[in-house]
């Protein structure tokens, strides 16, 4: 102890008090907790902080139904961008330039009246082949993917104004705009409408029945789901989490889908892209958790060399993630031109970035190997409650790019420096 | 006597869990040539770094006295102002930039923002001049021989003004001519007057240029050879080299039932990937039979590990040519898939590198060789469905994990625990435990037991045993002598890239596998001994 004698009667209770902190691991573990939660904590954080701003417009149900539907793009852009980044830090800096082309095919397809499904169909195939000319150049001609898709990034964008003409599209289709996410009819309709009496919510709206019980019917999954889960993880010997964090982790999500539900049911139900969001987040979750190739992309990103020498073809699985990027590039075209109801050659800038901010905000490493689809999701929605709060809040977007900056700067600097303290504990 | 140079006085040095150096004595006299011999891993470079300050002053025991004066180097340059330099066994020149820019890096020409590029390249010419090259300075690095690469190492140590050159195996990468004319550049010097410690294996070599010979064993010195008044033959020196006591840390096998060849290697060359023209396995035949530990032993640098990963689906090296069979069939291995779906595994003596994904667990570890078997039920089913199965079967692999961490008493909390979190013997377990799940039938294995501590060797050699029990060949690389002794039934010695001998167990003996280096060693170079 240091202490000089006057100060060590005051700073005896203290130490003591952290001794036995020490003693009991709480350090670590309020460490690992704020590691693996910070930004989720961050993210609620940023909520507050705007909900105090103009009323709460923020918690305003059209503004939330707003933020989805605007943000669409970014949650589809980063699970892809994910795949990519998971195989070594590799980024993909074309796919704004490709949601603006496969959008701008789309929508002059239907605008030469050819039914709505083949444009679509044209679009996710215009993807596929982006992804797959991509991936044959990163994957198997070892260009850096740095240098391949900011080529791609340069001729797509060019080929957007070649195949439009500098000119701007509208999309008429109403069927089109409904189903994925454009003007104002693109909500599930209220199947329970007639069902039992009306149901009224904050400010007296009647509220949408059916969101209501796909809400109420999600809770009830999910906990029938843990719990099953957790019979499974007992009868066949593995080590179970403290039930209290389980229940704890269970409740905190039930409480935000009843909340966001609730809040869709304010506003006119459930709209369409929130759907094609959670379908491809499912299939990607899917896909990195349980299968062999999205072992081998953690594999390959955690040690490429590791990886081949135990018989993965690290090729093969860098261009499967272009692949699938590429393809998901053309979805994020279908919704962009939905939510715009119309193409035009300057859309899709930066998106890339919003989508390669995301990833790094929810955790992925710079260096790959490390990311989850979760992750993901939580950077997302950071980078969008950001963009919806500063909009309401009438700040200039050029303090928007400001700020979204300095948040991606951060979460990746306290992302380092808790990778610095571990290492000095091991150390110890 | 002239003037006492430098003396280091009971160093010692530890490190995690090894003594690196116990109580190490060297003195060495003004303008001499002083010999360090040893094998691997006996300490001579960890000496070194302590001499020039890679280990700052504190981290170690002992002193260290320099031109009459005790030392406390921190840093690498500390020492280099006093004109101690090192010339490190790899290169460390960048093949982009001109030999001139490569001489003077860090320590520039000129005033201090302004490089003068004119006084750079008339100095460098000058030193080169020394050396005995004719280059321009301004010729790219890339350009120019591993031989000639070396001399500007030298050349560029002169630039710092050295006093005490230190070159540690300087003629490892070199071909038979260009190691003599730098070993006679070394005289030259020495008849200038300066200093030189040479670190070797080469005993014609140390014989041929060296004053004295000092020999490190296990972390000491354990004798100082005066070259004009000790008798230097070999024997003598190699005795002192492995000369250790050999006991029972090999646990015995009970039933040795070696059966049939189980893999067999013919005249098998492999190319350099980037110096295309140097061999790097020269025509080496082995072969290892059912239930067999075959060693091989070689020091490092004698193309072991290029030999085994070049088998292993030819992951290392280009123009591979020879025949390999496999249970009697010949087969071609073009990546390490084929390797492991022929039975092969290549358990890598760089598990950080090469081996495992640090930031994953151990359960992806464990299984990552093998992720079929996770997800069939029903081999005889999954063979008839044309569609493969991609889908994990989770909970299959927490059971093979968990299997595996028992089996091999890995030390862990748990299953889900990040691997470059463990230590390095329960890293190598994990490892180990990877290609053991990739069920193979030849195992090679390359230096399974370095950087970690004698227990868990113990236990490593344990399931080595227990694998050629089931039936498995095993093919170990090591550079440890008593290691290979203890667990082989047959010991290959390897020596530039060649096979120079084959010995049964029950005749090798410390000696005479040493004696089987040092020989190939002499034909090779052909220097005169004397």
């Amino acid at each position: 102890m240091q202490t000089s004698n006057t100060a060590q009667s005051s700073s005896a209770a203290p130490n003591k008090f952290i001794n036995f902190l020490r003693k009991h691991h709480v350090f670590n573990k309020v460490r690992a907790f704020l590691q693996k939660y910070m930004m989720l904590i961050a993210l609620i954080a940023v909520v507050i902080f705007f909900s105090f701003q103009k009323g709460g417009a923020i918690l305003f149900p059209q503004n939330i139904n707003n933020l989805i539907q605007t943000n669409a793009y970014v949650f589809i852009l980063a699970t892809g961008m994910l795949l990519c980044i998971l195989t070594g830090g590799n980024i993909d800096l074309a796919v704004g330039s490709v949601v603006c082309f496969a959008g701008g095919v789309g929508a002059i397809m239907m605008d030469r009246s050819i039914p709505w499904p083949v444009a679509v169909v044209a679009m996710l195939v215009i993807g596929l082949l982006v992804g797959i000319w991509q991936g044959f150049w990163i994957a198997y001609v070892n260009v850096p993917p740095f240098i391949a898709t900011l080529a791609g990034m340069l001729a797509f964008r060019g080929l957007s104004n070649v195949v439009m003409g500098g000119f701007a599209y509208d999309i008429t289709d109403q069927n089109f705009l409904n189903i994925f996410g454009g003007k104002e009819n693109c909500y599930v309709p209220d199947f329970f409408a007639n069902i039992g009496p009306e149901i009224k919510g904050e400010k007296g709206v009647i509220l949408n029945k059916f969101c209501l019980a796909v809400g109420i019917a999600f809770v009830i999954a999910l906990v029938i789901y843990t719990i099953l889960h957790r019979i499974h993880l007992k009868k066949n010997g593995y080590k179970l989490q403290p039930i209290v964090s389980v229940i704890i982790k269970t409740t905190c999500i039930s409480a935000a889908l009843l909340w966001l539900f609730y809040k869709l049911a304010c506003h006119k139900g459930i709209l369409t892209p929130l759907i094609w969001i959670g379908i491809v987040l499912a299939i990607f979750a899917y896909i990195t958790t349980k299968t062999t190739f999205g072992r081998n992309l953690y594999a390959v990103g955690g040690n490429e060399k590791a990886a081949r020498l135990s018989g993965v073809n690290t090729r093969m699985v860098k261009f499967k993630a272009y692949v699938m990027m590429g393809l998901l590039a053309g979805f994020a075209g279908v919704l962009n031109i939905a939510r715009f109801v119309g193409a035009k050659p300057s859309y899709g800038k930066q998106y890339e970035m919003d989508a390669i901010a995301a990833c790094f905000i929810g955790g992925a490493s710079a260096y790959g190997g490390t990311g989850t689809v979760g992750g993901v999701i939580i950077g997302a929605l950071l980078v969008g409650v950001i963009n919806k709060g500063m909009d309401i809040m009438g700040t200039s977007a050029n303090y928007k790019l400001v700020v979204k900056g300095l948040v991606l700067l951060l979460a990746v600097f306290f992302d380092v420096i808790m990778k610095m303290r571990k290492k000095g504990g091991a150390e110890e | 006597m002239s003037k006492v140079l430098l003396e280091m006085n009971h160093i010692t040095k530890t490190f995690p869990g090894v003594k690196a150096l116990d109580d190490v004595n060297l003195r060495v006299e003004e303008g001499e040539i002083h010999a360090i011999v040893g094998e691997n891993g006996a300490g001579k470079s960890t000496l070194m770094n302590v001499l020039s300050g890679i280990y700052p002053f504190g981290s170690y025991e002992g002193d260290i006295v320099y031109d009459g004066e005790v030392c406390k180097f921190h840093h690498i340059k500390d020492s280099e102002k006093k004109g101690i330099v090192i010339i490190h066994q790899e290169l460390a020149l960048l093949p982009n930039m001109t030999i001139g820019e490569n001489m003077f890096l860090g320590n520039e020409r000129g005033s201090k923002y302004c490089i003068d590029w004119n006084k750079t390249y008339s100095e460098a010419d000058k030193y080169l001049e020394m050396v005995g090259l004719t280059d321009s300075s301004k010729t790219l690095v890339k350009d120019i021989g591993t031989g000639k690469q070396q001399l500007v190492e030298i050349a560029k140590a002169l630039a710092k003004n050295a006093r005490l050159l230190i070159l540690d195996e300087p003629t490892s990468s070199l071909n038979e001519k260009d190691s003599k004319a730098l070993l006679d550049l070394m005289k030259e010097f020495k008849a200038q007057g300066m200093t030189m410690i040479i670190i070797s294996h080469k005993l014609n070599e140390v014989s041929y240029v060296a004053d004295k010979i000092t020999v490190v064993r296990d972390g000491s010195t354990i004798v100082t050879l005066d070259c004009e008044k000790d008798d230097i033959s070999e024997d003598i020196i190699i005795k002192a080299m492995v000369n250790r006591e050999m006991t029972d840390r090999f646990p015995k096998r009970k039933n040795v039932n070696i059966g049939d060849v189980m893999m067999e290697v013919k005249n098998w060359t492999v190319y350099h990937p980037e110096f295309t023209s140097r061999k790097v396995v020269d025509d080496v035949s082995i072969n290892v039979r059912e239930g067999e530990v075959v060693g091989i032993y070689g020091l490092m640098g004698a193309g072991r590990t290029e030999l085994a990963m070049s088998i292993f689906g030819r992951s290392y090296g280009i123009g591979i040519s020879g025949t390999l069979k496999i249970a009697g069939e010949e087969v071609i291995l073009k990546n390490p898939k084929q390797a492991i779906r022929h039975k092969l595994a290549y358990v890598t003596e760089d598990r950080k590198g090469n081996g495992l994904v640090l930031s994953n667990s151990i359960k992806h570890n464990t299984t990552l060789a093998n992720l079929k078997a996770l997800t069939v039920k029903d081999e005889a089913a999954d063979r008839r469905s044309p569609i493969p199965k991609l889908v994990i079967d989770k909970d299959k692999e927490y059971e093979v994990a968990s299997e595996y961490v028992e089996k091999l008493r890995t030390k862990t909390p748990s299953v889900e625990q990040l691997v470059g979190n463990l230590s390095g013997g329960n890293q190598q377990k994990v490892l180990l435990a990877k290609w053991m799940f990739a069920d193979p039938d030849i195992l090679i294995l390359d230096e399974p037991t370095r950087g970690i501590d004698v227990g868990a060797k113990y236990e490593i050699y344990c399931i080595i045993n227990d694998l050629v029990a089931a039936g498995k060949s095993v093919i170990m690389i090591s550079s440890e002598l008593p290691e290979v002794i203890g667990m082989s039934d047959r010991i290959y010695v390897m020596n530039e890239a060649k096979i120079v001998g084959e010995i049964p167990a029950s005749e090798a003996t410390q000696n005479n596998i040493m004696a089987c280096i040092v020989k190939s060693g002499k034909e090779a170079d052909g220097i005169a001994n004397e």
